[in-house]
């Protein structure tokens, strides 16, 4: 009997991260777009890395970042009661950054896209930024927000090297559904992995064509 | 009455142009602003909504300061009384119609005057549509309501019916006339098109490179000489043909065209597209009912 237990653990973690990148991205992203200040680049190229880097040097750094041998690590433990190596919480924050720039990169285009006389008349409407922004400009970028919400959940569900390095493979606790497949692979377990990898296959596939009809009827469909 | 004056540099292609504007307008006035583009022209209206920000401004509207950088004092946009129409009308596409008027609505004011403005604009029929489906002159009626829901104390147009055909000019215009007297408005309207600054304006400043050339009545401004006559209207020349010995001048003023003759030495001077002055001395004008 397969154990569909790493299949709820990977939606728990998705759908948390998703939660918390949208929290983090929008104000992240308006002030990216908005703001004057000059080193803006910096940190577009740091939320970015994880494009680059392979997800091993990441999650290397958030292992060492998070060991108690550490001293942020020290730190959490001592103040917070708080452990990230080898916990669920853990692999919650490593998620968080290293999907930050599938969640923030769609919604940066659609700020940019946005006419920025939208913005300039409901200011002289005598609306304040944050009802421009929840009233105006969130409602008018919704296929962007949609896009980013997407492929940060299944970004989440596909991530491995970085879950594999901060959180290990603990049943019920770390052991997501693409650590699992590893597993089965590695116990010679050819039918699990293949019923395990078939569903996650599909479920890629729906998603991305998802995000694509989105993207194609965003003018007719969602306004 | 509104006070202003500001400086500031502008970034053109022929490189950085210094504005320097300073004017004066009386309370309930319409004032058009004319010049070629890249004059400054919108920068000047931006700044007084705020939008741009510029060195050296004093603004006062109604003995209120909005801006003073003497004083350190810059007021924000949504604290500025004013209704401004963009050129490209930035109504919100995730809103109908109602919906982009009843946004503009201060919190705690009735909805009687969104009623009124749907009537006034004649677009009781598309309130519940999405603006993006609609005519470019309907969603400029539509972004001409919005600005005025507040009731600003001034109204901000930037070049509002540059985009739109000669009727549907004529037709706004009546609505622009309409809000501007109904409400009482203080109007600044950007233009370029002389006959409509005629129609509208009370007072007209002309901008070259940033500073005003000119500025008083649009008569005063456009009439180059200062003819005594009973009757004239400007216009632009549309077309000039030969006629046996003589030459006919047509002359498009307001929706009207205007048949003139005129002589060869007299033609030489005219070209198609020639904004001119019609003026007549002694004639009898009929006046007949119409409507």
């Amino acid at each position: 009997m397969i154990d569909l237990q790493p299949f709820w653990l990977s939606f728990k973690l998705a759908i948390i991260t998703s939660v918390l990148l949208f929290a983090i991205a929008v104000p992240l992203a308006y002030w990216i777009v908005y703001s004057k200040y000059r080193y803006k680049a910096v940190i577009e190229a740091i939320i970015s890395l994880p494009l680059i880097l392979p997800p091993s040097v990441l999650g290397f750094y958030l292992l060492v970042a998070f060991s108690p041998e550490n001293s942020f690590g020290m730190f959490l433990d001592k103040y917070f009661d708080l452990r990230l190596v080898f916990t669920f919480e853990g692999l919650v924050i490593a998620s968080v950054i290293y999907s930050l720039p599938f969640m923030i990169n769609p919604i940066l285009s659609g700020f940019k896209n946005l006419s920025p006389s939208l913005q300039e008349a409901s200011f002289t409407l005598g609306k304040s930024k944050f009802t421009t922004l929840t009233k105006i400009m969130l409602p008018n970028i919704r296929a962007s927000l949609l896009t980013g919400i997407i492929m940060t959940f299944a970004h989440t569900i596909g991530e491995f090297g970085v879950v594999l390095m901060v959180g290990g493979s603990i049943p019920t606790k770390t052991k997501v559904v693409s650590i699992a497949i590893y597993d089965e692979v590695e116990s010679m377990n050819y039918h699990n992995a293949n019923i395990y990898a078939l569903i996650l296959f599909a479920f890629a596939f729906t998603i991305l064509l998802t995000v694509h009809i989105i993207n194609n009827n965003s003018k007719t469909r969602l306004y | 009455m509104i006070r202003f004056k500001a400086n500031k540099i502008l970034q053109t292609a022929e490189g950085a142009m210094p504005l320097a504007i300073s004017f004066e307008l009386e309370r309930g006035k319409l004032l058009s602003i004319y010049g070629n583009s890249g004059a400054g022209k919108t920068t000047i209206l931006r700044i007084l909504a705020g939008l741009t920000t510029a060195e050296n401004v004093s603004i006062e509207v109604d003995n209120e300061v909005w801006d003073d950088s003497k004083k350190n004092i810059h007021l924000a946009i949504k604290k500025r009384s004013i209704g401004f129409l963009f050129q490209d009308y930035a109504l919100f596409p995730n809103l109908t119609v109602k919906e982009n008027l009843e946004y503009a609505l201060p919190k705690g004011d009735g909805k009687k005057i969104i009623n009124e403005l749907l009537e006034l604009m004649e677009l009781q029929q598309l309130q519940n549509t999405k603006p993006q489906n609609l005519s470019g002159g309907q969603q400029q009626r539509i972004a001409l309501a919005r600005a005025i829901v507040r009731k600003p104390k001034i109204l901000l147009l930037d070049e509002p019916l540059s985009a739109v055909d000669d009727d549907m000019r004529f037709k706004l215009q009546e609505y622009i006339l309409k809000a501007h007297q109904q409400y009482q408005l203080t109007t600044i309207l950007i233009s370029h098109h002389l006959p409509e600054i005629f129609r509208l304006a009370d007072k007209v400043i002309v901008i070259d490179k940033g500073k005003i050339i000119k500025e008083g009545s649009p008569t005063d401004v456009f009439s180059e000489q200062k003819i005594s006559s009973k009757f004239k209207v400007t216009g632009e020349i549309i077309d000039i043909k030969k006629s046996d010995i003589v030459y006919i001048v047509s002359v498009l003023s307001a929706n009207n065209i205007i048949k003139v003759i005129a002589t060869e030495d007299e033609v030489r001077n005219f070209k198609v597209g020639q904004k001119v002055l019609i003026a007549s001395k002694a004639f009898n004008p009929l006046i007949q009912v119409i409507s």
